[in-house]
């Protein structure tokens, strides 16, 4: 085992309002390999995009880390200074988010944007610095990168906006990348070549990947672990393999059989019951109790921290072989 | 079909003028632009059934789904309900009534200062339905039978989840008994765990109620669950027509086959998906003859001078379909 890129432990993001403290994050942990695709899913308000925002420190006041570390190659980064948190920002981890638009500045051409942002972070000059963001422009496939590098984001389409986003995030060759629903906001077909382009480029230099989604489909194609999130909790961890096919939390399990397959017609969709908890009415003990059709008495006591599961790791008791436990349904 | 259908799209055209400004036009000597968002679509769909429709956005199945409901008037062909115009149809009250839209975003489309028993209620009253306990009395049912409590009434839009205002705007577009549904995206904006309890509750729905639905999404996942027709659209027409199991089952037009490619699917954990190349073009300046032709592998010279027209495909008898390569056996199928 090499030593993780990312290391998050104990995470808690915290929102003071008028009615008094909502917890957003609830003791995230989990790690990231370098050179890893992590996929981070769950339905809206799951704490999946602030998980993201937290790592890059990017977290949208008046929220806050109030506990937990975030570590990058071994060194704390929760903890830095605003200014020491942008020289991070850009170099060591690169940010691609769903509209290209709020990404890219409407002013400068796309080239400028590249060049400038290679020559905060790399030490080049500005005629290598050009030189470079042609051959970005190309990798992520732009025709005719060499006269486009002067064309200002309007100019583009919406999938060669987000294929300039991703030269953006990757040029300065970061050790990580946050890709937060990098394909939501385009047509499948364009997904398809934004999603391979991304992976292509990753695996080329190395690059570790925590991919952002509500969309299972894009996960299973390109993620090596996958961590689900429910009510600002991490419900289950594990290679996407097994969590897509045999998931263990009855929650993972639940939202994989209300996918409406492609493959076949089904007389009924398999539903969760319910919503997922506002974050000032989040149930004690295991989050997802109320929806569970496998909850019993200490799942409503007792918070279930991630436990060895068949294939991945599990936030629900009914993996816990240490403990007397009592299925509803047994 | 001995029934006749309960709506029709007869050669249905729209288009938008983009046009710069007249003093611009002048400048640049350039004459007036037209979009056609719409361009020559043709389906019916029986009592009953789902008919729908799918494409990457800017195809123009959102403003088929306004033409059908007559927000939009046609620029060409005719928009039919239950056998007369839809202009004509929607000038009396009794058969406007019948026909209902469920839009794709649940927080825009219901008046935050109203109340829920107010916005369900509301074409109760417009159509003189009912009135005073009669109303809430119906309310009340209308709210149950879509999964929320008459109780709930009470409250505000904001008060409830995306799921749940879907839930309610599906309860304002029964309210007035309608046969004819048009569905715009409705689960787009939701949840997916949401988005199967919508899904199955619409599906309930028409069993229940026997209603038309015409379905308008991008999801071909959606679409294979609820359809029992579905019209393929590429740059404002219709490229492929079939039933919904010969559609998944043996794609013909190449488009067709492409997207269900691109599709990510959870079977395909470690496999990569083969990416359709290039873009939807602008359609304000389209391609010449068949409007796939620049993404498509199968395009020859006839291709690209040529528009396709939409015809039973050779090899699958359910189908209709508008490519040359299919008509002249060349697309290896069948």
């Amino acid at each position: 085992m090499t030593a993780p890129l990312l290391e998050v432990r104990d995470l808690v993001v915290e929102f003071p309002t008028r009615r008094g403290v909502l917890r957003a994050l609830d003791r995230v942990s989990f790690d990231i390999a370098p050179g890893e695709v992590l996929g981070v899913v769950g339905e809206s308000g799951a704490g999946k995009s602030m998980t993201g925002a937290a790592i890059i420190g990017l977290l949208e006041r008046p929220g806050r880390i109030a506990g937990g570390t975030i570590a990058l190659g071994g060194t704390r980064i929760d903890n830095l200074s605003a200014r020491a948190m942008r020289a991070i920002r850009g170099r060591r981890i690169g940010a691609i988010f769903q509209d290209p638009l709020t990404t890219l500045n409407p002013l400068l051409t796309v080239g400028r944007q590249l060049a400038e942002t290679m020559r905060t972070h790399l030490a080049i000059d500005a005629a290598e610095a050009r030189r470079r963001a042609v051959g970005w422009l190309e990798a992520v496939g732009i025709p005719a990168a060499a006269e486009r590098i002067d064309a200002y984001p309007h100019q583009f389409s919406g999938g060669m906006r987000q294929r300039v986003v991703i030269a953006l995030a990757l040029c300065a060759e970061p050790e990580l990348v946050v890709a937060d629903e990098p394909t939501t906001a385009l047509d499948v077909s364009i997904q398809a070549q934004v999603i391979a382009l991304l992976r292509r480029l990753t695996r080329e230099k190395g690059t570790s990947v925590m991919l952002i989604t509500h969309d299972m489909g894009v996960i299973a194609e390109t993620a090596d672990r996958v961590a689900v999130m429910y009510a600002g909790r991490i419900a289950e961890i594990g290679p996407v393999r097994a969590v897509v096919k045999a998931a263990a939390h009855p929650y993972t399990a639940g939202l994989m059989a209300s996918i409406p397959p492609l493959s076949h017609r089904v007389d009924r969709l398999p539903q969760i019951e319910g919503a997922m908890p506002r974050l000032n009415a989040i149930p004690t003990g295991c989050a997802y109790n109320p929806r569970c059709p496998h909850a019993f008495d200490r799942c409503t006591a007792e918070r279930p921290e991630l436990i060895d599961a068949p294939g991945s790791r599990a936030a629900c008791w009914l993996f816990d072989t240490h403990a007397p436990r009592a299925r509803a349904d047994a | 079909m001995p029934d006749a259908p309960v709506f029709e799209a007869r050669d249905l055209s729209r288009g938008f003028d983009v046009s710069r400004p007249a003093l611009q036009r002048l400048i640049a000597r350039e004459g007036r632009r037209t979009l056609r968002a719409v361009d020559g679509v043709s389906f019916a769909i029986p009592r009953g059934t789902t008919l729908s429709l799918v494409g990457e956005s800017g195809c123009g199945k959102s403003t088929v789904a306004r033409l059908a409901v007559g927000l939009y008037a046609p620029s060409g062909g005719r928009a039919i309900f239950e056998g007369a115009d839809i202009a004509e149809a929607r000038r009396s009250a009794a058969q406007r009534r019948r026909m209902g839209m469920i839009f794709q975003d649940p927080y825009a489309s219901l008046n935050p200062r109203w109340r829920v028993a107010d916005i369900v209620g509301e074409p109760l009253r417009a159509f003189g339905l009912a009135s005073g306990a009669a109303l809430a009395e119906r309310v009340g049912g209308l709210l149950r039978q879509v999964g929320l409590s008459p109780a709930d009434g009470a409250r505000f839009p904001h008060e409830f989840s995306g799921g749940q205002r879907q839930r309610i705007s599906i309860a304002r577009a029964l309210s007035s008994r309608p046969d004819f549904l048009v569905l715009d995206e409705p689960t787009s904006a939701l949840d997916v765990s949401v988005q199967a309890q919508i899904l199955n509750l619409m599906m309930a729905l028409q069993r229940e109620l026997g209603l038309t639905y015409l379905f308008i999404s991008h999801n071909l996942a959606v679409v294979r669950q609820v359809s029992d027709r579905v019209g393929v659209m590429y740059l404002g027409r219709i490229v492929e027509d079939a039933p919904a199991e010969t559609l998944f089952t043996a794609p013909r037009h190449p488009y067709t086959r492409a997207l269900m490619e691109a599709v990510p699917d959870l079977d395909m954990a470690g496999r990569t998906r083969q990416p359709v190349g290039g873009e939807v073009p602008s359609p304000i300046d389209p391609p010449p003859g068949c409007t796939f032709h620049p993404r498509c592998p199968l395009a020859n010279a006839r291709c690209r001078a040529e528009r396709p027209a939409l015809i039973v495909a050779r090899g699958t008898p359910g189908t209709l379909v508008a490519c040359h390569a299919v008509e002249e056996g060349r697309d290896g199928a069948a």
